[in-house]
């Protein structure tokens, strides 16, 4: 039987991480930046998952947990942070937080 | 095991607290009964190390599989002494906030549960031996940090801060994830000591594994905020609450520079052992040099410029990022314990002056600016003398801690070969005296202004306590080095 070699999955998660970290750097809405750091953990998820499974180790699996729930922990937080910036300002652009430089 | 609970006593005693004092909000919301709650609690768990400062393992003694803790924790002794570290900063933060925060915004209990749950992520840290452990424990520090910086919601520069924080501190958590996967991947193994047996045994994928290591220190110098990543540090540290600031500038920075120092320790030092890996050691050895040495330089010439005190101390805690990187390039015995010795130090000093800035300020004007301390000397000669002795200390002039951190870690970066550090050091170091001796001349030497008013009282301990520490251990520093070089073993 033919399966599907380990470094597809890895090609494929480091796509998923490289778009999520161009979304990171280039979008200025708060809640896409938000959504493309998802998108990141998400990819690191794969990452851990295909190792587990082609290493046959299950600690892997275990931490994908985790990070599934430290994300959900951000999402809260992150979401209660915009918030507050919304109530401020009426704005979810990261670039009108500008107060603060040099 | 019995003795795993002594030695899990601080643990215990600090979760306990943590859901004690947040149900105990929940029904009575009496302000005065959650401060000192919290307050006695971290007490507590400070002394409670002493405690199990009795019943550290001899290394190899504990059967891991008869634990409770199934050898996810660690107990050793350089864990136990950072944790003081990290719990003494949480006490001084919550005995400065409470004024601080009645003064600027308006009381609220959560902070104090906060802060809490952030110096319990930094036990975590500080015990790991697994990078499943390290990641909860950077997580549980960093989500509380988050809020933290972002607590007077009504206030936008704290709103502002938040959220810069927020945004780039998850963002650098998905490359330490990333890193750990592909650390995963090549070794088969989360845990340190097995990473390390792999290692040894040469049954690992270098391609993997040097990514994984590389992803790792790039999401562990965002948390550090070490150059290139060190951009959020400044707005940060200015917009936070400042006695936030500076706990996460103090123990966050510490508790940071911890989880890259046992990665240092147990992962990479293995390298520097074998001849087939030694060139891959060298290599990795020489860009944590460079990017220790782009560190303090930045840190130093942006601060130069600063006519804002926080933010000017906000860049200096850049800089000693950098000063702190040099003991993990090292990484030799002696890195270690300068390291050791100088997270101490800097924990006093920064906290110190940050706290002094947080004396002064009103709800309407923060006085920040430089010209707000001209001449302050003569209407409060003990508030300068304080801040003098806390910026000749982060100067680096004898005879305060900070001189012999940074003696310390001058000694151990000649010792590995890396003199081109030292001398980049010593000089980043001169170039801080200009802005650090500023603000010392801008207090003696100039006409004083009407409007700071600081005020007394409690956080006024902390500030008394700090300058205490900070003339002892400058004066009898082989106290706590001989401590910790007893803990190192």
């Amino acid at each position: 039987m033919n399966t599907i070699p380990l470094e597809f999955y890895l090609i494929l998660s480091a796509i998923l991480f490289s778009i999520g970290t161009v979304g990171v750097l280039t979008r200025r809405n708060a809640i896409v930046v938000f959504m493309s750091i998802e998108l990141m953990l998400n990819s690191v998820n794969l990452t851990f998952v295909s190792f587990s499974a082609f290493l046959g180790d299950v600690a892997g699996q275990i931490f994908v947990f985790f990070i599934m729930a430290i994300a959900a922990g951000e999402a809260t937080i992150g979401l209660a942070i915009v918030l507050a910036l919304f109530r401020q300002k009426q704005t979810v652009y990261v670039d009108e937080a500008n107060s603060l430089k040099w | 095991m019995i003795e795993e609970f002594y030695l899990l006593l601080p643990h215990i005693l600090l979760s306990i607290s943590i859901i004690l004092w947040l149900v105990v909000d929940g029904l009575w919301k009496n302000k005065t009964l959650n401060f000192w709650g919290t307050f006695v609690s971290l007490v507590l768990t400070f002394f409670s190390i002493f405690i199990s400062l009795n019943y550290i393992p001899v290394s190899g003694q504990m059967e891991f599989t008869h634990l409770a803790t199934k050898g996810m924790l660690s107990f050793d002794g350089i864990s136990y002494y950072f944790d003081l570290i990290f719990i003494s900063s949480g006490i001084f933060t919550i005995i400065t906030s409470r004024n601080y925060q009645r003064e600027k915004y308006t009381e609220l209990n959560e902070l104090y549960s906060l802060i809490l749950i952030a110096v319990f992520g930094m036990l975590i840290i500080s015990h790991s031996t697994n990078f499943l452990t390290l990641f909860l424990g950077i997580e549980t520090m960093s989500l509380s940090f988050y809020v933290l910086a972002g607590f007077f919601r009504k206030s936008f520069q704290s709103v502002e801060a938040g959220i810069k924080y927020f945004l780039l501190g998850a963002f650098a958590t998905g490359f330490l994830v990333y890193g750990i996967a592909f650390i995963y991947g090549a070794t088969k193994s989360l845990n340190f000591s097995d990473i390390t047996v792999l290692i040894q045994k040469a049954e690992f994928n270098i391609v993997y594994l040097s990514l994984g290591l590389a992803l790792v220190f790039v999401g562990l110098s965002f948390k550090v905020a070490a150059f290139p990543f060190h951009q959020w540090a400044p707005d940060v540290y200015t917009g936070a609450p400042t006695t936030i600031s500076a706990f996460m500038s103090t123990a966050g920075k510490a508790s940071a520079i911890f989880a890259m120092f046992l990665i240092a320790k147990n992962v990479l030092f293995q390298f520097s052992l074998f001849d087939s890996t030694k060139e891959f050691y060298k290599d990795t050895q020489l860009i944590l040099a460079l990017i220790s040495a782009a560190t303090m330089l930045v840190g130093n010439f942006i601060a130069l410029v600063q006519r804002n005190v926080k933010r000017m101390l906000a860049y200096s805690s850049v800089a000693h990022a950098g000063y702190l990187l040099m003991g993990i390039v090292a990484n030799n015995i002696d890195g270690w314990n300068a390291i050791a010795f100088y997270s101490l130090a800097y924990f006093l000093m920064q906290f110190g002056a940050f706290i002094i800035l947080s004396l002064s300020e009103t709800k309407d004007n923060d006085f920040n600016a430089i010209e707000d301390f001209y001449g302050l000397s003569k209407k409060h000669p003990f508030l300068a003398g304080a801040m003098s002795v806390f910026m000749l200390s982060l100067a680096g002039i004898p005879p305060f801690a900070g001189f012999f951190g940074k003696y310390l870690l001058f000694v151990s970066t000649i010792k590995s070969g890396f003199l081109w550090l030292t001398i980049i050091a010593v000089i980043s170091s001169i170039i801080s005296m200009y802005y650090y001796i500023g603000l010392i001349l801008a207090m003696y030497f100039k006409e004083f202004k009407e409007g700071i008013k600081p005020r007394f009282g409690l956080p006024f301990v902390a500030v008394v306590v700090c300058l205490v520490l900070t003339l002892a251990f400058g004066i009898f520093p082989q106290y706590v080095i001989d401590f910790t070089i007893f803990l190192l073993g």
